[in-house]
């Protein structure tokens, strides 16, 4: 499951050179934008039918974060 | 119908006066906004929409003396006051007897405004109507903020409408929610924070440096995304139910042309057929409320013969959004006009 989101998330940041990791914070990457945000929120939709308000999206920090929210239904 | 459109293009990856041209084609890549028509200084959306209407009745030649109802959608008006549909009236040379008055909307404006046709009609005493939506856009938001510099454009249609039995049954979904309010927003200028030399002035409003008055539109593009994800596939599938139309059974679908993200987005989510799906966004990006009509008007032409199931969908300020399966039956479409 873990390797499937980071799959997943990789392809949405359109992230080719290099592994990413759980404990990654995401914003840091070079490829984060408000225009990648929208690519998450689709991701999450599509992939794990989950939908998150901004607000509360701004509170998830790391990969993990993100994996859990998405897995927590 | 028939449209007109300023005849000012503007490339947007060349729309580069404020921002660097690298940030610029990511943003455009993504928004697919690749042309806009911005109209110039003096012309109004009811100068577009007045010269679609003048080729649709001269087109078709409509008696206008028949014309009992018209309606401007727009929330671009000439005046505070009158109405700009009254002004249209007498520019369009419509009886006196015309029925005729603004309606106020965003985005999903042009199925709010046909089904309002719609149920007008519905009384024998009315023989033609004329919608006309127009929208100058390009005058609302700031070119120095990059959330909404690329997307919006200008355009004017015109649609005439008459009551007939061959026309069958259509299906429309209409909604609000004033709690999100704030989603899309130009937050002075009218009675509740007039204007001041104070809202007129650019600031920069954000930490990512854009610029803006507190007259000009500003827009969430995250939270309005996360509305789409809540509110449009439901309210899509919601409306094929209700008026017991199986997707397959749909000859086109006309989506708002808000961006390609949302759209290719909506798409794949209900699993529609994209060849069904005509965009306009390429060329026109987001004319607001005309892009439903404009996108019929731009891509259908020739096209609308005999009887045809037609999804509209559209969503915007407000927030409002709407859904309808409308029967287009052997609807005739003009040449698009440069004004």
């Amino acid at each position: 499951m873990e390797e499937k989101f980071l799959t997943d998330l990789k392809e949405v940041f359109e992230i080719e050179d290099r592994e990413i990791n759980m404990d990654d914070k995401f914003r840091e990457y070079p490829e984060w934008s408000s225009l990648a945000y929208l690519s998450i929120i689709a991701m999450l939709d599509e992939a794990y039918d989950f939908q998150i308000e901004e607000a509360d999206f701004k509170k998830l920090i790391t990969v993990r974060d993100l994996y859990t929210a998405a897995n927590k239904k | 119908m028939a449209a007109a459109v300023p005849h000012t293009i503007i490339n947007n990856y060349e729309y580069t006066q404020y921002f660097p041209a690298d940030q610029v084609k990511e943003v455009v890549d993504k928004v697919g906004v690749f042309e806009r028509r911005f109209a110039d200084e003096k012309t109004c959306s009811s100068d577009l929409c007045f010269a679609a209407a003048e080729k649709l009745l001269t087109d078709n030649q409509i008696d206008r003396s028949e014309i009992d109802v018209l309606i401007f959608v727009s929330q671009t008006p000439d005046y505070r006051m009158p109405a700009t549909s009254i002004l249209l009236q007498e520019r369009l040379k419509l009886p006196q007897t015309t029925l005729a008055f603004d309606m106020n909307l965003g985005c999903s404006a042009y199925l709010y405004g046909l089904s309002t046709v719609y149920a007008l009609m519905q009384q024998q005493g009315l023989r033609k109507a004329l919608l006309l939506d127009g929208e100058t856009r390009s005058k609302v938001y700031s070119p120095k903020d990059r959330r909404t510099a690329f997307i919006f454009g200008d355009a004017g249609t015109a649609t005439l409408i008459e009551r007939n039995e061959r026309f069958g049954e259509s299906y429309f979904s209409l909604n609000s929610d004033g709690s999100r309010e704030d989603l899309i927003k130009i937050n002075a200028g009218g009675y509740r924070n007039p204007s001041t030399a104070e809202t007129l002035k650019e600031k920069v409003v954000d930490e990512y440096g854009n610029i803006r008055s507190e007259e000009q539109g500003y827009m969430k593009g995250g939270d309005v995304f996360n509305f789409v994800i809540r509110e449009i596939p439901s309210d899509i599938q919601h409306i094929l139910a209700y008026s017991g139309t199986d997707k397959d059974q749909l000859d086109y679908i006309i989506f708002h042309q808000a961006n390609t993200f949302i759209n290719t987005y909506l798409a794949k989510k209900l699993k529609l057929d994209t060849a069904k799906i005509p965009s306009t966004i390429e060329k026109y990006g987001n004319t607001s409320s005309v892009s439903v009509p404009l996108t019929i008007v731009s891509e259908l032409k020739d096209k609308l013969n005999g009887d045809n199931a037609i999804l509209l969908s559209a969503f915007g300020v407000g927030m409002t959004w709407a859904s309808a399966v409308v029967n287009f039956n052997d609807c005739k479409i003009s040449d698009i006009v440069e004004v």
